[in-house]
This record gives structure tokens, C-alpha cells and sequence, in this order.
């Protein structure tokens, strides 16, 4: 039961991982939700007894390596994005549809945050106000991608 | 949570300073692996579709258009050998070190994306077939880039118009040295610090200096296509549009350069490679002389 459950976690970091890399026609490249954070999100919401801020950790690192960034700066925003989220995961949980959006919204763009300051201090900032389109885009995906992935985890019994 | 921060800020900055993380993400690499080649069935099968589906007519005018340019290109490289031999005879009166042949190999871009707000390309080359970092990157027209990070199986490359990319080249017309920076445009290369009264124009080539050691010289970079003078700036402003088709590619050359070959632990290369049937597709493999 246990281990079937880590199975679908590690599927569903997979899936997002996957669709952070795949290439998108060039209207759509800074429209790019940001999944695998929406994903992360979701679990600390979801199981926040299981999936966590060192969870949180290892995919950002997963997440530096397929990008081709430095190592460790979506580790470290995934890192702070994961424990704000299990901070508040009581209270977002009852939220309705659209307030979970916004809360979305602000941690995703919390983890951007991280990750613009990083850039700057390496000295490769985007000169671009688009930079900040994905965490709009995934507060707009989110009520459709929360229920999906709680219907995946009633079906594959995963607690 | 306070251990990761720490861990993560101090991975960051010896990433950032030294190379000493490399086996950590060429060891993560291999999991990041198996999600690239997913990524990148759909733009295979669409090459693998356009390819077979061609017509006969099609590929015959290709045909006929490859041989033509083929005759070309042999009639030019006829003219190149006695200019070679000329060239390592006045070498050899100078007493100057004789060029040696480059090792070449062909790898193959991976259609995924990375950070929109850089200009990289993920290869199907890694550690494997001998990759190092900072290795160059050309194409049929010019060079593309160079390799920044290796892993096992794959490497990322980052292309000249990165905006943290810079290039020693040099003015083919009258051999005027300077740098040329990228700016996260596909199609336009800065270079600055050149004096207003600089001897450049609108669609001089620049061509590799090979200053820094790190590419070979003599290859075609950039093209001109701008000089702005303005006499209140102490420096003239000019842009050049990259030769390589940065954008278009999907096969690359990536080039071993001769100091890198003489080195004694890399000697057996070439005869490893072929020795061993090459598990690669077909790594088509050649030495310039």
C-alpha cells in the first residue's frame, strides 16, 4: 500500500518534470505553468505528513539539473515554496476553487521570487516582465489541475 | 528546512565558482534522463515522418542539388590542399608549431526546453563519447557555441547569443581583435569596446581569434550588420547576426582541438572509438587536416 503510493508520487514529480522541459511553440514558451511547483504544492496540501520541504528539496534539485541551472536555486525556492505550504496547508485545503488559485498564485510566485534573486546575484536577471507569466498561468491552470490530481489519488489509493 | 537553505546556498555558490559539483549533476542527470528522450519522441517521429514521406521528385531534386554542390566543394577543397601543404612548408621555414588535425564528431540536439531567458541546447553527447566542458560547438556555417555542463549520456551546451556568452574573434579583412558578447537575441551579437574611428564595416566576417585557447581559430562566427558611430560615445555601437543557423539545427559539430588531443591521456581516443563498434548512432567521425 505504502510503497504503491510512493510509486504514483514519484510518477506524477515525473510528469511534471516532463512537461517542464517539453518544447513549446515560441507564443507559448514564457506561458509555461510552472508544474512541477503546482505538483509540489499539491502533495504538501494533500499529504503534508509524507511529502515535504526535504522532498521539496530533492525534486528542485532534479529540477536544476534537467534545466540546466545552477544547482540548487529550484532547490532552494522549492525548499521555501514546500514549507510555506505545509504551513499553511489547514488553512488553504478549505479554501474554494478560486481562493486556491490565488494562494497559487502567491507561492508560485514566492518560489519565482527566490529564484529572480539567485539570478541576480549571479548576474543573469530577465530583462522581461514576462518572467512572471508562469505563476499566473498555473493559478489559472490550478482548479482544473486540483481536482484532476485528487481524483488520481483517490484511484490509486495513495495516503 | 534551516540545513536544506544552507545546503542549497552553499551547493549554489561552489556551483557558480568551480566545477567541483560536476559528478553530482551528471549522477542526477541520468534519473533527468529518460523525461528528455520522452520529450523528444513526438519532434523525432515528426523528422522520421517528413523523411519517409517525401516524394520521389523531392528527393531527386536533392539528389541532383547534393551532387552539384559536392562537385563544388571538391573543386574547392583541391585548391585548399596545396594551399594545406603550402602553408605547413612556410610553417616549417618559421619554425612555428604545425597545426594538427581537429577530431570532430556529430552530435544531436535534444528538443527540450530550458530557461527561456538563456540560449542553451541539451546534445546527445556525454561523458561517454569524451565530451569535456568548454568544448566547441559549430555547424556547416559557423560556430554555435560551446558545452558548459557533461553528464553521462547527454551535455548542455550554451549557444554565442547567451547573454553571459563571450567570444574572442577577430575581423577576417584586416585581422582587428575584439570580443563578441551575446544578448539573448538568436540573431544579434554585441561587440563592444571599440573606439568610433575602428576599422570594421557593415558585413565584414568575424572568424574565430583563437585567443583564450578555447576555440580553434580561423572559423566563421558572425557577420556584421550594423555600425553606429555616434561622436558623443566614446565607443562605436555594433551588432553582427551569428553565421550558424542557431535556431535550425538539430546536428552539431562538436570539435576536439589539437591541444586537447595531445594530451597523453587522450591520445587512444580516436582508435578506442572506433575500435569498439561505437554504441552511439552512428557518431560519423573525421579528421580535418
Amino acid at each position: 500500500m505504502r510503497s504503491s503510493g510512493s510509486l504514483v508520487i514519484i510518477l506524477s514529480f515525473f510528469m511534471a518534470l516532463t512537461v517542464a522541459i517539453v518544447p513549446l511553440p515560441d507564443w507559448a514558451v514564457n506561458l509555461r505553468p510552472e508544474a512541477v511547483t503546482m505538483m509540489l504544492i499539491y502533495w504538501c496540501l494533500a499529504l503534508p505528513e509524507r511529502v515535504g520541504v526535504g522532498i521539496g528539496w530533492l525534486v528542485g534539485l532534479f529540477m536544476d539539473v534537467a534545466k540546466g541551472a545552477l544547482l540548487g536555486q529550484y532547490a532552494l525556492s522549492l525548499t521555501i515554496v514546500a514549507w510555506l505550504t505545509l504551513k499553511l496547508h489547514q488553512r488553504i485545503r478549505v479554501f474554494p476553487p478560486w481562493q486556491q488559485a490565488l494562494s497559487v498564485l502567491i507561492l508560485v510566485g514566492l518560489g519565482q521570487i527566490v529564484i529572480l534573486w539567485v539570478k541576480g546575484i549571479i548576474g543573469q536577471s530577465p530583462q522581461s516582465w514576462t518572467y512572471w507569466l508562469p505563476a499566473v498561468t498555473s493559478s489559472i491552470l490550478w482548479p482544473w489541475f486540483f481536482p484532476l490530481m485528487r481524483r488520481v489519488r483517490h484511484y490509486y489509493k495513495v495516503s | 528546512m534551516i540545513v536544506l537553505i544552507i545546503a542549497s546556498v552553499a551547493m549554489m555558490s561552489v556551483d557558480h565558482r568551480s566545477q567541483n559539483l560536476q559528478f553530482l549533476r551528471a549522477a542526477i542527470s541520468i534519473f533527468v534522463l529518460p523525461a528528455q528522450y520522452l520529450v523528444n519522441i513526438p519532434v523525432e517521429a515528426g523528422y522520421w515522418a517528413g523523411e519517409s514521406l517525401q516524394s520521389r521528385g523531392q528527393l531527386e531534386d536533392d539528389n541532383a542539388q547534393l551532387k552539384m554542390q559536392n562537385t563544388l566543394l571538391k573543386t574547392q577543397l583541391q585548391k585548399l590542399n596545396a594551399i594545406e601543404a603550402e602553408n605547413q612548408r612556410l610553417r616549417q621555414l618559421l619554425r612555428s608549431s604545425k597545426r594538427v588535425g581537429e577530431k570532430i564528431l556529430i552530435g544531436e540536439v535534444i528538443a527540450v526546453d530550458l530557461d527561456p531567458f538563456s540560449r542553451q541546447l541539451v546534445l546527445n553527447k556525454g561523458i561517454d563519447a569524451d565530451v569535456f566542458e568548454g568544448q566547441p560547438i559549430l555547424d556547416a556555417d559557423g560556430v554555435m557555441g560551446q558545452v558548459v555542463h557533461v553528464a553521462a549520456f547527454n551535455s548542455i551546451a550554451m549557444l554565442i547569443t547567451d547573454p553571459n556568452h563571450a567570444i574572442p574573434i577577430q575581423v577576417n579583412r584586416n585581422g582587428l581583435r575584439a570580443i563578441a558578447v551575446g544578448t539573448g537575441n538568436q540573431q544579434q551579437l554585441d561587440i563592444p569596446n571599440l573606439p568610433n574611428n575602428t576599422d570594421i564595416k557593415e558585413g565584414d566576417l568575424l572568424i574565430t581569434s583563437g585567443l583564450g585557447g578555447r576555440f580553434p581559430p580561423g572559423y566563421p562566427v558572425a557577420r556584421v550588420t550594423k555600425v553606429e558611430t555616434n561622436p558623443a560615445e566614446a565607443y562605436a555601437r555594433i551588432t553582427a547576426e551569428p553565421t550558424a543557423k542557431l535556431d535550425r539545427n538539430r546536428e552539431v559539430l562538436m570539435v576536439w582541438p589539437e591541444s586537447r588531443l595531445n594530451k597523453p591521456d587522450l591520445t587512444q581516443v580516436p582508435a578506442e572509438d572506433s575500435a569498439d563498434g561505437s554504441p552511439q548512432k552512428t557518431p560519423a567521425q573525421a579528421t580535418t587536416p
